[in-house]
């Protein structure tokens, strides 16, 4: 059985719809980047998975370890393993790090049917995961990314994922706003919790993520549908051709010659 | 009868019965009284009591306890009843017309108290009870006051609190009122502060069935003042808070932080007035109100006052009225919090800054803990 399986799937934020027919089949133990111009919908299709409200399902199905995902609350996903890495995460002052992480732990181990973690134990893998990220120690008594860089906020993201260990880890743009070097840290990063057990959907506009985490599947958004399939070198194509290639232009390509035209 | 002689009469007995004082004293009560006989509870036809109407305590009329002679010594004649102004509120006179309840503490100039000074008013089912303290703080003491409103059942407290506060000084005040759910509370902090003094009063409110606070300070040359606030209300709990920062010198500092947190059919008001004086030149005023917004039922009303007369001064202002982040919302719960918990975690959050701002940390944590019952209450 799939680890998740998204059928004819129509979402609509208003009575815009972005979605227009998703059909997609993940494993366990893979990775499966989706890619496309900007207003294609990726970052959508990974809000609808996490359970964002603002988006309103109107047909299709989801499917997630045999459990009808669309039933489920934002919490109750992540609690069955599903993790979204946000393209912007949200600051939250107010409310630190290490308590976030310690009430977002105990409430995804209890849905795994774990024990929470004592103080000590929790500190102790919170800080052996912010090693391994070359996080400084410090963000754990800030507020929730507040005043956080924008590589720190990704990273933090990153080290929510290896703390919570989810099944099916979503990445929204986790490229954007990095340089190389803090690329590199986070691609490393995301590459350790490869494993059998865990599947990933790597949203992204470019190619070059897809040189640190190396996808095993590559699908190409436009338009709200998945318009080819391939493996990872599909993407070494759309980076030497341009999505123009497959004939799609960018929303804002198309909105700069709508401009140009009046 | 008039509505003022009809409401004043039942005060009038009460007030016959208290026992014989020294004559300064017996001038101030009857002063205050005769002042109160002529205005009467305000209404809301009076600016400053627009949005809160006071009439069910005047229908509940509820006793005083048994009368005590006053407690207080000859020393506080210099400065009691001096600063709170019985003409500026019918509150205040009452208050003064009922003088015995009264906390006195005179810190001597340089003297640094490190030990915070608590002051705990419980209230009495069916009495009214007038608290009244008196705080006059030596040139160049130390010292931190907290006062605690509590009790059960319906009643009325009525304080007063005065400050009379030293050049160059240091006083931190919180005011902590968790009174019943049923209570009214009406009181007035009145603050004079000296040059260069630094006076910082918190007011912290979360019980009451009604309930107004006015907190006012007025500062001399150089003196930093600083008045935070924060009000929870739920259910059908109405308050209203009143703050006037009077810069009356040049130089001046104030900063005033107030937020709210209004669920349920709740009422707030929030009114901050910030004077500045002809002669008070350079001086530096911000003033914040915040309101998280909770429910669509929940009402809240927010004015600052700037009244400035002179020409060289900074003086900014700002009110806020929102709702939970959606954003924030969906975050943590992404994360595998449940709903409710993120929302009281995000509520919690809202008034983390005024907390964190409290000093004395049992208070703090006693706040803390406080706060986060009340607000998971709210969340199920």
């Amino acid at each position: 059985m799939s680890l998740l399986e998204i059928k004819n799937l129509h979402a609509q934020v208003g009575d815009r719809e972005i979605l227009k027919g998703i059909d997609l089949t993940v494993n366990s133990g893979e990775v499966h980047a989706i890619m496309g111009p900007n207003g294609s919908g990726k970052s959508t299709l990974a809000q609808v998975l996490a359970g964002r409200e603002l988006y309103a399902v109107t047909e299709g199905s989801i499917t997630y370890d045999g459990k009808d995902l669309l039933e489920l609350d934002p919490e109750e996903r992540a609690q069955a393993g599903i993790f979204l890495a946000f393209q912007y995460p949200v600051e939250i002052p107010g409310v630190s790090n290490m308590y976030f992480l310690k009430a977002a732990l105990n409430a995804v181990r209890k849905g795994a049917g774990q024990p929470e973690l004592d103080a000590m134990d929790f500190l102790d893998l919170v800080r052996a995961k912010m090693t391994a990220m070359k996080m400084d120690q410090t963000l754990l008594n800030r507020p929730v990314n507040t005043g956080f860089s924008g590589g720190e906020k990704k990273r933090n993201e990153i080290f929510q994922m290896a703390v919570l260990e989810p099944r099916l880890a979503i990445l929204d743009e986790t490229d954007s706003g990095l340089d190389i070097d803090a690329l590199k840290l986070v691609a490393a990063g995301v590459n350790e919790m490869r494993g059998p057990e865990r599947a990933m959907i790597v949203v992204t506009h470019y190619q070059r993520l897809l040189s640190e985490i190396v996808p095993d599947f590559v699908h190409v958004l436009a338009e709200g549908r998945i318009v080819k399939s391939g493996g990872k070198e599909l993407a070494l194509e759309l980076e030497a051709g341009g999505y123009a290639v497959l004939g799609i232009q960018d929303a804002l390509q198309d909105e700069a010659e709508a401009v140009a035209r009046v | 009868m008039t509505a003022v002689a009809e409401q004043t009469g039942f005060w009038l007995t009460e007030f016959t019965n208290q026992p014989a004082a020294e004559p300064w004293m017996r001038k101030l009560r009857e002063d205050a009284f005769e002042r109160f006989a002529q205005v009467g509870f305000p209404t809301t036809r009076d600016e400053e009591w627009r949005f809160t109407n006071v009439a069910p305590i005047a229908r509940a009329k509820f006793a005083m306890p048994a009368a005590a002679a006053c407690n207080v010594t000859e020393e506080a004649e210099p400065y009691l009843g001096r600063h709170a102004d019985i003409q500026a509120n019918a509150f205040v006179a009452l208050n003064t017309a009922f003088l015995q309840d009264v906390k006195f503490v005179r810190v001597p100039r340089n003297k640094v108290i490190e030990q915070p000074i608590e002051l705990t008013f419980r209230g009495i089912p069916g009495q009214t009870r007038h608290p009244r303290v008196l705080i006059v703080v030596g040139s160049g003491a130390h010292c931190t006051v907290i006062e605690t409103y509590e009790g059960e059942g319906a009643y009325f407290t009525n304080a007063v609190t005065e400050f009379v506060v030293g050049d160059g000084a240091v006083v931190d005040h919180y005011k902590v009122q968790r009174e019943s759910l049923e209570a009214f509370h009406v009181s007035t902090m009145q603050a004079t502060l000296g040059r260069s003094a630094n006076f910082s009063s918190h007011s912290i409110s979360l019980g009451g069935a009604l309930v107004r606070n006015d907190a006012n300070a007025v500062l001399s040359e150089g003196t930093e003042a600083t008045l935070n606030g924060l009000y929870i209300v739920d259910g059908t709990q109405h308050i209203d808070n009143h703050t006037i920062l009077d810069h009356a010198k040049p130089h001046g500092a104030s900063h005033e932080v107030y937020k709210g947190i209004l669920d349920g059919r709740a009422n707030a008001v929030f009114n901050g007035r910030i004077i500045v004086r002809k002669d008070a030149q350079k001086t530096d005023s911000k003033q914040t109100n915040k309101n998280l917004v909770l429910s669509d039922n929940a009402v809240i009303n927010t004015k600052p006052e700037l009244q400035i007369h002179a020409d060289d001064v900074r003086c900014t202002h700002g009110a806020t009225i929102g709702q939970l982040d959606s954003e924030a919302l969906f975050y943590l719960q992404s994360r595998g919090i449940p709903k409710s918990e993120a929302r009281s975690l995000l509520t919690y959050a809202f008034a983390q800054d005024i907390i964190d701002r409290i000093k004395p940390q049992p208070l703090r944590e006693s706040l803390e803990r406080m706060l986060f019952e009340k607000l998971n209450a709210h969340g199920k």
